[in-house]
């Protein structure tokens, strides 16, 4: 089976010899075996570390969890600088769940949440923080402020839970560069690892933030727009 | 470059990034350095759950808890210690929750808790089994409100002693640059991991798991405690290790042998179970996990990821199949001896997590503990480093340089392949010091190891690149891993009786 990997100077073409394997199992194969200086980062294998994202033939996977197949072209990640081969710098994608303030605004203490509230946001709190989401991005292709879907999965993750009490502002933090950019194109559901959608976070995000008073400043932003009531103001 | 702070905390694991908080909290000027990304650490494996006597389903009491702990232990734990941790657990479930860990719940409003091995309860507090995961992403998520400096992908290289012998800050390898940097600090906080990767690919754990910490701590000259105690899991995935976690077993499944046959007890202590595992697999059998009369809803809702690897790694469902299984090292209860405030015996430098041994799992750990460990003794480990270095004030590394172990292998032959050599020595541990040992399969595997350390500038790198080498940091690694080996058997021959994991013969 052959696969090319993306290196510094293009496209490298490998032969390997495992079968029905990991991209994980034969990318470790040809860095002790063929390539000693190929550069990707991994750590469980059990897709839960989020350390080995990268695309293959162009959609993000997580190397650990896609099973290679002839032909396959492995390339890093996009919208974020390549450090080397298929190592990407992700300190930015991450620098936005601070950016977004995504924590508990305060300790929640007494705490009284059941079964069905734990339901809420059982899968946002899934994420692995991987960045594939931010690489098939096409907002934050464009925006480098766009906060981006994993940061916003993770503040709806807390804004939906019952121990926030200030979820207003929540909701104020992520009004600049954040829901109303989206373009609810769906790419980041589509390559997320742990099945989690953003892009239904983000209108999740957008309804509770409309509960609260906040407007889609693109909406608003017509000239001579138009008021709450859909008359036009003057 | 020189940086300079009151805490250094290494790992950004549950264990270091609580111990960070906890400094922060106490006042100290805290940053943390990882060879990862914080999140990515072993925490984020741990499935099961964490212990705390609740008592949320079905009775129990922090006496109980205690007792399970120290039996399991074999006699080998510190008791004090023990209490202090089973008392400790349910304001650490306390704390967890009040930071928004999204734990499983009952409909009455409680966290929902499940029976682990070797328990007498139903004690573990879980999140499905992505329990490490949401606990470990919650407390990072608490250190960016902390406003706790991280810096990621950089690697220790060594602990930095002033003639006094007080710990002064570290020296580190920056990854992405290849540049060697000074960290000063008034003190350390070692937060770096197990050593379960010595056995290479016979392990459940994350690659990162070398015991960069413990050797680096041990060339310090800070003291090593019971290394021979590796706990092996008795439900890895045959192919991969992969671990199937012991919620499984928790949840009703079985043991099964090639003829479809129950032979042991599947929630007995991992040291029982894994022996008696291994002995059915060396008359011949292959062992399975069977799972399927739980049903699909119950797999789906509480074993997830279980049903992802096995289908991933194995080509099984285990809904509708067995899943075949052998016993892979998972945990190492072994590491830097520390005392209660977590102080190892290197002023200035303290420890917490997997490296550390605060002596609460003895000769066999419990599932639930670990992450109970992390967030209990973070906690202390933060607090007394901060505390530490407020009451020293700065120490200033007198004679620093960036030379270090990199110059060295520089001047390596790179005659012979590493990574073979690191396959081989961990095929060879796991038969030779693994679950079941002999004085002679101990005496070789050391006379192996020094064998290679002392042939170890005929391997090498021949990865030249200064930006993100890999080969470098993987050999250097494997150089710690050789160091940890050293010190596992010659603690395994120096314990002559069977206790607890560490079962010779």
């Amino acid at each position: 089976m052959k696969i090319s990997v993306k290196k510094e100077n293009g496209f490298v073409e490998y032969e390997s010899s495992l079968v029905d394997a990991t991209l994980l199992e034969v990318l470790n194969d040809i860095k002790q075996t063929k390539d000693n200086s190929l550069a990707f980062s991994s750590g469980c294998r059990s897709s839960v570390c989020g350390s080995c994202s990268m695309r293959v033939n162009e959609v993000e996977v997580l190397a650990c969890s896609y099973k290679i197949q002839d032909g396959d072209r492995v390339e890093p990640l996009k919208n974020m600088e390549v450090v080397r081969d298929l190592v990407v710098d992700m300190d930015k994608a991450y620098s936005f769940n601070k950016k977004a303030k995504a924590w508990l605004s305060k300790l929640a203490l007494n705490n009284a949440l059941d079964a069905s509230d734990a339901k809420i946001n059982e899968v946002q709190s899934d994420c692995i923080l991987c960045s594939s989401c931010y690489s098939a991005c096409p907002v934050y292709a464009v925006n480098g402020d766009f906060l981006g879907p994993f940061a916003l999965t993770r503040i709806w993750k807390y804004a939906s839970d019952k121990r926030e009490d200030d979820v207003q502002t929540k909701m104020s933090d992520v009004q600049t560069n954040g829901i109303w950019d989206c373009t609810l194109c769906d790419n980041c559901t589509v390559v997320c690892p742990q099945n989690i959608s953003s892009k239904a976070d983000i209108e999740m995000l957008r309804m509770k933030s409309a509960q609260f008073g906040f407007m889609d400043p693109n909406f608003g932003s017509f000239d001579g727009g138009f008021g709450f009531d859909g008359s036009p103001s003057f | 470059m020189k940086n300079r702070y009151d805490v250094l905390v290494v790992g950004a694991g549950g264990a270091g990034l609580t111990a960070a908080l906890n400094a922060k909290e106490s006042g100290a000027n805290v940053i943390v350095l990882t060879k990862e990304y914080p999140t990515r650490s072993q925490t984020c494996m741990a499935q099961g759950g964490i212990n705390a006597a609740l008592g949320n389903a079905g009775e129990d009491s922090v006496e109980d808890h205690i007792a399970n702990t120290l039996k399991s232990a074999h006699g080998e734990a510190d008791p004090e210690a023990i209490s202090f941790m089973c008392e400790s657990a349910p304001k650490a479930i306390e704390w967890l929750d009040s930071i928004g860990v999204c734990f499983s719940r009952t409909e009455d409003a409680k966290v929902a808790q499940r029976a682990l091995g070797g328990a007498s309860a139903s004690r573990a507090c879980y999140a499905q089994d992505y329990t490490g995961l949401k606990i470990l992403h919650t407390v990072y998520d608490r250190c960016l409100e902390a406003d706790i400096e991280i810096q990621n992908e950089k690697y220790l290289l060594e602990i930095l002693k002033n003639s006094s012998d007080g710990v002064c800050g570290a020296k580190i390898l920056d990854i992405r640059s290849g540049e060697v940097e000074i960290y000063e600090a008034n003190a350390v906080i070692l937060a770096s991991g197990g050593y379960s990767r010595i056995y290479d690919k016979n392990s459940t754990n994350s690659t990162a798991s070398t015991g960069d910490g413990i050797a680096t701590a041990a060339r310090a000259g800070a003291e090593l405690i019971d290394m021979e105690f590796v706990q092996f899991h008795p439900t890895g995935l045959k192919s991969c290790s992969i671990l199937i976690s012991e919620s499984a077993r928790g949840e009703g499944g079985y043991i099964l042998n090639s003829k479809g046959e129950r032979f042991t007890k599947e929630l007995a202590p991992r040291d029982v179970l894994s022996r008696a595992i291994d002995a059915e697999i060396k008359k011949g059998e292959e062992v399975f996990l069977d799972i399927r009369h739980l049903g699909e809803k119950l797999i789906n809702e509480g074993l997830p990821q279980e049903r992802k690897l096995a289908k991933l790694y194995e080509n099984v469902d285990p809904v509708y199949e067995l899943m075949p299984i052998k016993p892979v090292a998972h945990y190492t209860m072994g590491g830097i001896k520390v005392d209660r405030q977590s102080a190892t015996s290197l002023k200035g430098l303290f420890a917490c997590g997997e490296c550390a041994n605060h002596r609460v799992h003895g000769a066999n750990r419990l599932g639930g503990n670990s992450l109970l460990e992390i967030v209990v003794f973070g906690k202390v480990a933060g607090e007394n480093a901060a505390l530490y270095a407020k009451q020293n004030g700065q120490t200033e590394c007198l004679e620093v340089d960036t030379s270090s172990v990199i110059d060295e292998i520089k001047g390596y032959e790179n005659v012979l392949d590493f990574y073979a050599k690191r396959e081989h020595l961990g095929d060879l541990f796991y038969k030779n010091v693994g679950i079941v040992r002999t004085k002679q399969e101990l005496e070789f595997a050391l006379r192996e190891v020094q064998d290679i350390k002392a042939n170890i500038s005929k391997l090498g790198v021949s990865d030249t690149s200064k930006v993100y080498n890999t080969n470098l940091v993987e050999f250097i690694e494997f150089k710690n891993s050789l160091d940890v080996c050293e010190v596992v058997v010659k603690s395994a021959l120096a314990r002559e009786v069977s206790c607890g994991a560490h079962y010779i013969v």
